[in-house]
């Protein structure tokens, strides 16, 4: 029979990238900025913080000496500020100098994933180790920290609460980030400046810092599913043909719910008006 | 304060010297960077860097047919993005085509004669690109989906496709790879023109170019292609079918991709694998965009691309450095040429706070 307590944490956990990246991206994209730099600034995100975990880490003799508090804080921070700096040179490109958002978003990815891969690939040599693979297991394990209390509620528990707190972070902000952009004031300024930055500006809004803000807050959520990635251990099963086709199926999913978005035609499930337009003021 | 006026338009020159100081600028930072990493002398970096791109005969053909099968890619995104249909599935295109290609070395390989073989690659690699431009083009005509989406799913589920034949065709069994198709026979291999393994690429690619430059430029299709891409409303106006427009454009496009996929596998390849097109669907996008859509422009812009990848590859080889070295070259290339851009359309200048007062009063 298929196993569904072992699937579901799997799927979960699994999806939280994914969760985090789109989280970021829809912030992003509701300001107008299409990012397609996501996946770059996921690798630089992840990278960072593994780079701050991995100098914290080597500074101690014996890696149980180490602040818990610490052990965490470090690599968020890291990470933040990593994908922030990706942020805000996407911001730099696209919103200052108006450059064209797919091409800047493209050659994102190039340089996020080139520095992810180089980055982590010297710090292998700089650890000395043999095998290729960094060893953070403290952190790690920090990482994986799940609730107490999880297994005393069984097969739910064993289902929904046996993660580590990037998880749960992942889903707070998903849900606090679309009660902002649905409920709030500043929620609407910011859709407003998606939908037609022309008449924001005429309301008063400053585009440039609503831009600015709306796209790094993505990039750092974005940043945030680096980081999970690279303390996840995925595993890989044996490589079927079939299995290939069935790889397929979150991508063909995906185009048929833009089909039939797109057919449906409702305001409210389309795209902001001015998505990847660059604004230039006198440009009406 | 400073203030930002849009351009009339730029002479060739100036722009030209514009892009070339940011090259320049992009090439200083980039040595810079290598020297701090590693702690060469700079000089030696940029010796490095052009003997990866010239050092020998070889390199410069590898340079040449990297530079054709990327320009063909590119060439086949132009004609979509100057009607603002943002085809990022050159990639899957390109995959489709080499897919069909391997089919047919394959599975005729030795039950029709070659020539025959061959014609049956040509029609059935760019037939497989043009489907899958066609798919996303449909949905973008009749019901206006986001095509930038469309496109870039339809890579992914082209890339599992190329997945799944790789291993029902691997050879030999349980190694997940093609390996050489037909080595024996070299059934369906392009002909070679003398020793020149990469020349045929090359000249067919320059017949593409050459052949887009007209479509673009003389034809009513090229002309329709950038009515549309400057307003539909407008297309529409004037008594231009827009969706037939769309449709007809990316069948072009997608059979283009088609014809590179054909080219990688049947010229120089004679293999599959689900990396084959190598990014180039995405590279193309930037090609075709720093050379504004037109043709011979182009030429250059994949020139410049090329040549930075392979000089900047051969000095993580060299100095044996991560291969990921190079993409970070390229990528803050890439940065200084987007957005030295901002210069070309854009004049920025300054003026006192007092000179603007006097303004606001006249």
């Amino acid at each position: 029979m298929f196993d569904f307590v072992s699937f579901i944490p799997r799927a979960i956990a699994q999806s939280i990238p994914l969760l985090f990246g789109s989280t970021g991206e829809i912030i992003t994209e509701k300001s107008g900025n299409l990012n397609l730099g996501i996946p770059g600034v996921m690798y630089v995100g992840g990278i960072c913080g593994v780079i701050g975990s991995f100098l914290y880490e080597h500074s101690f003799e014996d890696p149980s000496q180490m602040n818990a508090a610490l052990g965490i804080l470090i690599p968020l921070v890291c990470c933040l500020a990593g994908s922030l700096l990706m942020g805000l040179l996407y911001c730099f490109l696209t919103v200052t100098l108006r450059v064209n958002q797919n091409v800047t978003g493209l050659a994102m990815t190039t340089f996020g994933v080139g520095f992810g891969n180089f980055f982590g690939g010297s710090l292998i040599k700089l650890a000395g180790a043999d095998v290729p693979s960094i060893s953070l297991s403290t952190t790690s394990s920090l990482f994986r920290t799940t609730l107490p209390f999880a297994g005393s509620f069984g097969v739910f528990g064993q289902m929904f609460l046996s993660f580590g707190f990037l998880v749960y972070v992942a889903i707070v902000i998903a849900l606090v980030s679309s009660h902002v952009l649905t409920k709030t004031r500043i929620g609407l300024q910011l859709r407003a400046v998606g939908e037609d930055p022309a008449t924001a500006d005429a309301a008063g809004f400053d585009i440039t810092r609503y831009k600015y803000v709306a796209t790094c807050l993505g990039c750092m959520i974005a940043g945030l599913g680096g980081l999970y990635i690279l303390y996840l251990f995925i595993c890989t099963g044996t490589d079927l043909a079939i299995k290939k086709l069935y790889k397929m199926l979150p991508y063909v999913v995906t185009i048929v719910v833009l089909v039939i978005t797109s057919v449906r035609n409702k305001r409210e499930n389309q795209p902001p008006e001015s998505l990847g337009l660059p604004y230039f003021r006198e440009d009406r | 304060m400073i203030h930002i006026a849009k351009r009339k338009e730029m002479p060739l020159l100036q722009s030209m010297a514009i892009r070339g100081l940011s090259v320049v600028l992009a090439l200083v930072i980039c040595g810079v960077i290598t020297t701090i990493l590693t702690g060469l002398n700079p000089i030696d970096v940029y010796v490095t860097f052009f003997s990866g791109a010239f050092g020998s005969a070889r390199k410069i053909w590898i340079l040449l047919q990297e530079i054709a099968i990327l320009l063909c890619v590119s060439l086949a995104l132009a004609p979509a993005f100057k009607m603002k249909f943002w085809n990022l599935g050159g990639e899957g295109q390109v995959l489709m085509g080499a897919l069909a290609t391997a089919a047919c070395m394959i599975l005729l390989g030795d039950k029709i004669p070659n020539a025959l073989l061959i014609a049956c690659m040509v029609v059935y690699s760019i037939v497989a690109g043009a489907v899958w431009g066609l798919i996303p083009a449909l949905f973008k005509a009749k019901w206006n989906t986001n095509e930038t989406l469309f496109t870039l799913m339809m890579n992914y589920v082209a890339a599992q496709l190329v997945a799944y034949f790789i291993i029902v065709w691997e050879v030999p069994k349980g190694s997940g790879k093609i390996g050489i198709i037909n080595q024996s026979t070299e059934a369906g291999w392009l002909p070679q023109i003398g020793d020149y393994k990469y020349l045929l690429n090359i000249i067919l690619v320059a017949i593409i170019t050459v052949l887009m430059y007209v479509y673009l430029k003389y034809t009513k299709h090229g002309y329709e292609i950038s009515v549309v891409g400057e307003s539909t409303n407008t297309a529409r106006y004037v008594g231009i079918d827009v969706p037939k427009v769309i449709i007809r454009t990316m069948l072009l496009s997608g059979a283009i991709c088609g014809f590179a996929g054909l080219l990688l596998v049947g010229g120089t390849d004679h293999t599959l694998a689900t990396t084959i097109a190598n990014s180039r669907g995405f590279t193309g996008v930037m090609v075709a965009w720093l050379a504004k859509f037109n043709p011979f422009s182009m030429i250059a812009s994949s020139f410049l691309l090329v040549f930075m990848e392979r000089g900047a590859s051969e000095i993580s080889t060299i100095y044996a450095l991560n291969q990921s070295f190079a993409d970070i070259l390229t990528g803050i290339i890439l940065f200084f040429i987007i957005g030295s851009e901002f210069f070309i359309t854009y004049r920025v200048y300054f003026t006192k706070k007092s000179e603007e007062v006097e303004k606001a009063d006249v």
